[in-house]
C-alpha cells in the first residue's frame, strides 16, 4: 500500500504533468503560428527543430520521468544520442562528395 | 521459478529488468527513426530548391494539429494511469487507459482520412521523394502506435487481472508501456514539424 508520503509526492506530480501538458499544447499552437510568419528557410528550420526540442525535452524529462531517472539510463541515452547525431551527418558526406566531383 | 527483478531493483543497475529492457529497446529505435530521419535529410537536400516544401503544401496542417494534440493528450490520460494506479485507485487507471486507448484510435482515424485523401488525389509514394518518406515515416509510426495499442488494450482488460496477485509488477507494467507510448508521442513531436510545417 503507498504511504501517506507517496500519494503527496504523485499528487504534486500530477500538478506537473498537467502544467506540461498546458506547455506542450501552447507549443504546439506557437510551431503551427510560426510556420506562418515571414522567415527565411534556415530560421524557420530552425524556429521549428527549437520549439520540437523543448516539446520532445518535456516529454523525455516528465512524462518519461527522465530527470530523476538512475544514471545508467542517462549514459544509455547518452551513447545513443551520439550515434544518433552520427547518423544525421552521413548524408552531408554525399555532399562533400558533389563538391569534390565538381 | 518466478522470474527475477520484476519488483525490487538489482543492485548493480538500481533498476528492476524491465525498465533497463525498455530503455535498451527505445536506444534502438532511436537509432531506427535515426536512419529514417537521415534518409529524409538526405532526400530533402538531393530534391530541387524549394521542392520538398512545395511538395508538402499537399498535406493538411489542421488535421496534423489535431493529431498532433491527440497524441499529447493521450500521454497525459497515459502517465495518468499510471499515477492512479500508485494512488491504488483502479477505477482511475481504467478510465484513464481508456481515454488513452480512445486518443490513440482517434489518431489512427485521422491518419485514415489523411491517406485516403491523398490516395483520392492519386498521391502515391512513388509520387515523389517528399511522398516516399513522408509515407514511411508516418506509416512506420502508425505501426508503431498500433502495436503500441494491443499491449495498451492488454493491460487496460485481458492483463488488469494481475492487479489483484501483484499490484507492484502490474504497476510496473503499465509504466514500461507508458515509456514506450511516451517515446512514440516523442517521435511525432519531430515528424510533425519536418513534414507538415517546414
Amino acid at each position: 500500500m503507498s504511504t501517506n508520503h507517496d500519494t503527496k509526492d504523485i499528487q504534486q506530480h500530477i500538478k506537473v504533468y498537467m502544467i506540461v501538458f498546458a506547455t506542450l499544447a501552447a507549443l504546439t499552437v506557437a510551431t503551427v503560428a510560426a510556420s506562418y510568419l515571414d522567415l527565411s528557410r534556415g530560421e524557420a528550420i530552425f524556429l521549428a527543430l527549437t520549439i520540437a526540442s523543448v516539446k520532445g525535452s518535456l516529454v523525455a524529462s516528465y512524462f518519461m520521468h527522465l530527470i530523476s531517472e538512475k544514471a545508467l539510463i542517462t549514459w544509455i541515452l547518452m551513447l545513443t544520442a551520439v550515434f544518433f547525431f552520427i547518423l544525421m551527418f552521413i548524408p552531408m558526406t554525399s555532399f562533400i562528395d558533389q563538391s569534390r566531383l565538381g | 521459478m518466478d522470474i527475477p527483478y520484476t519488483v525490487e531493483e538489482r543492485s548493480d543497475t538500481g533498476l528492476f529488468n524491465a525498465k533497463l529492457g525498455i530503455w535498451l529497446f527505445l536506444a534502438s529505435e532511436v537509432m531506427l527513426f535515426g536512419g529514417l530521419f537521415s534518409a529524409y535529410i538526405f532526400l530533402r537536400f538531393g530534391a530541387p530548391d524549394g521542392a520538398f516544401h512545395e511538395w508538402g503544401q499537399e498535406l493538411n496542417i489542421p488535421l496534423a494539429t489535431l493529431n498532433t494534440l491527440i497524441l499529447i493528450s493521450s500521454s497525459v490520460t497515459m502517465v495518468m494511469s499510471w499515477a492512479s494506479l500508485k494512488l491504488q485507485d483502479i477505477k482511475k487507471y481504467k478510465l484513464y487507459m481508456g481515454l488513452t486507448l480512445l486518443c490513440a484510435l482517434g489518431f489512427l482515424v485521422i491518419k485514415y482520412l489523411e491517406y485516403t485523401a491523398k490516395f483520392d488525389h492519386h498521391i502515391f509514394p512513388s509520387t515523389n521523394t517528399f511522398f516516399a518518406i513522408y509515407f514511411t515515416l508516418t506509416g512506420l509510426h502508425g505501426l508503431h502506435i498500433i502495436g503500441g495499442m494491443i499491449v495498451l488494450f492488454y493491460l487496460w482488460i485481458p492483463g488488469r487481472k494481475m492487479w489483484l496477485s501483484n499490484s507492484e509488477q502490474f504497476t510496473n507494467r503499465v509504466e514500461i508501456v507508458g515509456l514506450y507510448w511516451h517515446f512514440v508521442d516523442l517521435v511525432w513531436i519531430f515528424l510533425f514539424p519536418i513534414l507538415y510545417l517546414l
